[in-house]
């Protein structure tokens, strides 16, 4: 039975018990093993980092958490019972949210549009009511604009937010996409690489974003991340991931000692 | 007493287009269809002229020749561009959607003659709706060029019918469906005896009512979840959009929308219809018009439509206007070369089309007299 | 009923295996010309991503302008050199005017720009040409225009002569097309252009001398399959509508690969030949060769999206 009570970090934040376990995850693709044998947990409040060298399998491990891939073998278990595979979709309904690694905003459309795209899991109006905009769409649409406003203020980005996405800057894409699956309210928040390609100033930024998402909302967060400042100042505990193995898992300072994990990162053989 | 302020600052009163201080305190304002004032009122002046003045000063001939077929072929591009501009969902095979409501309404009005005509019209699009979707299952595992392609085997295969299906059309020797004379509240709105006023009024009455149906849907949820599939279909179904279900709505909305404008193309136009109208140069058509007016946009539909409506038209008067004899038939070809010559000269000017031309010049006029 | 689709056409077939081969036959010449227009679809694309919608009209343009250029007095073959310089120009033309401004645009985009093309050469060709039905100077280019009949278990097969040229001159093409592009210089370029854009870019394959001789290319296939088509069936603007056959093909086939274009092609050739007679005319009435290829590949395609011979598409997020 796994362990399900809380407890309180240095800071004050309050983690609560197991949320999404993997157990045993081993993800093939023909021949090739992408991932073998992997289990671990993440809690509920925490911050979870997945590190490790590229081509870990890390990125798999996150579409295998938000249903694209599904594992061929082993389970997921989900809020107490076991995930059966589902679709995307669903899993997204679920309260599964996640940013990309190259930014998947939909071109076509605003940023607010982008956002509002994200409450679509929390409205459901009838194709009736839409055409005609009475009633529930009406109502609906009001107030899910009015919370997708209040995500807006939160990450700063109230002047963009009638610009077509396509046109703004790497590192505000990056934040409308942030935005996006903030508005989905998720019980946990999946970020692949939300730090690539920023520089100092745009990686304090996110990390305030991060921290703050996590703190006032109490949102889980998985993040995959390259930048091991970040992972150690942020992050409560890391799964370390090389050539589809897990070879370490633990707090950051636990891990950063862990002679595996320093080999992998400096290519030793093993 | 206000100084008066000299020079290139006097000119702000000269501003016709000058949407700041126009200001937002709801959410519900700013959802607003037309929340710049200079618009609604460009609207206003639109529809007093479609709805007021054109009647009264048209003559038999524009209406037939230009009132109602640009009406009827906007909303056919309309119906189209929800499902290509919108969703994304490349299709060729409009026509055959146009004939399927068409010869719904056909039969409708020729086995229930008690029912009112606009009634037999809106619910010819039930049936075209239906087969769209059937005809839409296919793009749940096929995408792009090969849907496009797919949309084809529609396109042909109703025409096919439309031909060998003899209860179609009643049986009738020639394989041609004629109008009949009919009637609402006494007044005679398709067929022979039907005046070309009325028609007008009622293609327009409910190509706006369709149209505002049309601008609900793609700005709300619904047209989000499209354009999100549109722009990403992976990272749609990843943030919860049921993609079978976003597409087989997009073709249902879609083909409603063109069956409809389909029963209205025959019905209050043409008054008569063999199946090889319903073939493809129809289906391009609509596609080009939904192209140069603008893939995504409503309005775009009938820009496009004036323009692809209207140009033999001014290609048949200016000559003759001029004096320079060009055989009709030789007119009719350099149309076509013409359509042929916009579509790429937008694509490589402005692949957004006329509507997105219509935005730019807008914001210059929003600034103007100043240059930014 | 079921008799009438499972069992009737079949014992049909057996009954009279002369007839059949006479329909597969008039199948796999039909089959070799969609193949020769799926062959130029593929070229294109392959070298460009650009989906040529304007291939069947260039076979159209092709035709009318040898006849043409016959009917003014021009010697036959003198008309064939002439006209491929006319499609060569064409090429040009087309690289010039839309490729060029269009380098970069999504797929769709390049794909309309075709379709505008497409009405352009159509327009202008009725205007040049005028539409009337043209006879295609078979004789004169020296096909011999007879017949071959053979006598199969004491049936008859006849084989037009001007058909088996027809399949004799395309296959000699694609053998011709296959060589060019396996074994020389400016055929690997074509290839690694297709492979990827940007790493052909940056080895020094200019893309404009590529596309240019792609669609020369392109315009070779045309003007074959017009001849060939023409002498079938004559040359009008009627022709156009067969190209779109070719789409199924792709389909088919897949827009990348060639032997994909050669087999889909025979395949729908022959097997919506074989549908027409079999079923299409004793059940439904006939002329459905007009969408059978379609739904064909339609099914097909629900089954296996990436076509026949295509590669499983993985998807990426």
């Amino acid at each position: 039975m796994k362990d399900t009570s809380g407890y309180i970090t240095p800071d004050g934040r309050q983690i609560g018990g197991t949320l999404m376990e993997m157990r045993n995850i081993t993800l093939r693709f023909g021949g090739v093993v992408a991932i073998e044998d992997i289990s671990f947990d993440i809690r509920e409040g925490e911050i979870r980092a997945i590190i490790g060298p590229n081509g870990a399998g890390k990125s798999s491990m996150l579409n295998i958490i938000s249903g694209f891939y599904t594992p061929s073998d082993g389970e997921v278990w989900y809020k107490g019972s076991r995930r059966p595979a589902m679709k995307p979709y669903e899993v997204a309904r679920m309260g599964v949210a996640r940013t990309f690694q190259n930014i998947a905003l939909f071109e076509g459309m605003t940023v607010l549009d982008n956002v509002m795209t994200g409450r679509l899991t929390h409205m459901n109006a009838g194709i009736l009511s839409q055409a005609l905009w009475w009633g529930k769409a009406r109502s609906e649409e009001i107030d899910n604009r009015e919370i997708v406003e209040k995500v807006i203020d939160f990450l700063e980005i109230q002047n963009i937010r009638k610009t077509p996405v396509g046109r703004l800057p790497y590192g505000l894409k990056k934040r409308v996409e942030l935005a996006r699956a903030l508005a989905a309210e998720p019980s946990i928040l999946l970020l692949d690489e939300p730090m690539a390609g920023m520089n100092v100033e745009e990686k304090e930024d996110m990390s305030r974003f991060i921290l703050d998402v996590n703190d006032e909302f109490g949102t889980t967060i998985a993040l995959i991340e390259h930048d091991m400042g970040v992972v150690m100042d942020i992050s409560d505990r890391v799964v370390v991931m090389d050539y589809g193995k897990k070879i370490g898992d633990g707090t950051p300072d636990a891990v950063r000692g862990n002679q595996d994990v320093i080999d992998a990162y400096l290519g030793v053989a093993h | 007493m206000e100084p008066r302020i000299p020079g290139r600052l006097g000119e702000k009163s000269q501003m016709l287009y000058r949407t700041a201080g126009q200001f937002k305190t709801s959410y519900e304002a700013d959802q607003a269809l037309f929340p710049v004032r200079q618009d609604a009122l460009l609207l206003g002046v639109i529809l007093a002229f479609a709805w007021v003045i054109f009647p009264l000063t048209a003559s038999e001939f524009t209406f037939q020749t230009l009132l109602i077929p640009i009406l009827i072929y906007a909303l056919a591009a309309m119906g189209l561009n929800i499902l290509t501009g919108y969703a994304g969902q490349l299709s060729l095979g409009t026509a055959a959607f146009m004939g399927v409501g068409a010869y719904a309404c056909y039969k409708m009005v020729t086995l229930m003659p008690w029912m009112n005509p606009v009634v037999a019209i809106l619910l010819s699009g039930v049936f075209s709706a239906g087969v769209g979707v059937a005809f839409g299952i296919p793009s749940l595992r096929i995408k792009g060029f090969y849907l496009a392609i797919a949309t084809l085997a529609a396109q042909f295969f109703l025409v096919w019918l439309f031909e060998k299906w003899a209860w179609l059309y009643n049986y009738n020797a020639s394989g041609a469906i004629q109008v009949p004379n009919l009637e609402m509240f006494g007044v005679y709105v398709a067929g022979p005896q039907a005046n070309s006023l009325v028609q007008y009024y009622v293609v327009l009455a409910i190509v706006s009512v369709m149209t505002m149906l049309c601008i609900n849907l793609t700005r709300g949820n619904l047209g989000r979840t499209w354009k999100a599939t549109r722009d990403m279909d992976i990272a749609a179904e990843l943030i919860g959009i049921n993609l079978m279900k976003s597409k087989l709505t997009a073709f249902m909305v879609s083909s409603y929308v063109v069956g409809v404008a389909g029963a209205l193309f025959v019905f209050m136009w043409r008054g008569a219809a063999e199946p090889n109208l319903f073939d493809i140069p129809l289906s391009f058509r609509i596609l080009f018009i939904a192209i140069i007016g603008g893939l995504g946009s409503i309005l775009g539909n009938y820009l496009g439509a004036i323009l692809i409506v209207g140009l033999p038209v001014v290609l048949g008067i200016v000559p003759a206007a001029l004096g320079i004899p060009i055989a009709s038939a030789t007119v009719e070809h350099i149309n076509v070369m013409m359509v042929g010559a916009l579509i790429v000269f937008f694509l490589i000017i402005e692949p957004h089309g006329l509507a997105q031309l219509w935005r730019l010049i807008r914001e210059k006029l929003i600034i103007w007299p100043f240059p930014h | 009923m079921l008799n009438q689709i499972f069992v009737a056409p079949f014992i049909d077939m057996i009954g009279a295996p002369d007839f059949l081969l006479q329909v597969l036959w008039e199948g796999l010449v039909s089959g070799i010309l969609y193949a020769l227009i799926a062959l130029g679809f593929v070229l294109i694309y392959r070298s460009s991503r650009i989906f040529n919608f304007a291939q069947g009209i260039m076979v159209v343009f092709a035709a009318l302008t040898l006849v043409g250029l016959h009917a003014m007095g021009v010697p036959a073959w003198v008309s064939v050199g002439l006209t491929l310089l006319v499609m060569f120009g064409l090429a040009l033309v087309i690289e010039r005017v839309v490729l060029r401004p269009l380098v970069g645009q999504p797929d769709i985009i390049l794909f309309m720009a075709t379709i505008g093309i497409t009405l352009f050469l159509i327009g202008f060709g009725e205007i040049i040409f005028g539409g009337e039905n043209k006879v295609m100077i078979t004789e004169e280019l020296g096909i011999p225009t007879g017949s071959v009949m053979f006598e199969p278990w004491g049936g008859l097969l006849i084989l037009e002569q001007k058909d088996i040229t027809a399949v004799i001159v395309a296959a000699l093409l694609v053998v011709a097309l296959l060589l060019f592009l396996n074994r020389t210089r400016m055929g690997r370029a074509i290839r690694a252009l297709g492979d990827d854009h940007q790493a052909a870019l940056s080895v020094g394959i200019s893309l404009q001398t590529i596309w240019v001789l792609v669609w020369f290319i392109a315009g070779i296939i045309a003007l074959v399959t017009g001849i060939a088509w023409g002498a079938r069936a004559g040359v009008s603007f009627a022709l156009e509508v067969i190209a779109y056959k070719a789409l199924p093909v792709l389909m088919l086939g897949g827009l990348e690969s060639i032997s994909g274009a050669i087999i889909g092609g025979l395949m729908i050739g022959m097997l919506e030949k074989l549908f027409e007679i079999y079923w299409g005319q004793p059940l439904l009435g006939g002329n459905t060769e007009t969408w059978f290829a379609f739904v064909l590949a339609l099914i097909v395609l629900l089954f296996r999206p990436q076509g026949l011979f295509g590669e499983k598409i993985i998807e990426r997020v």
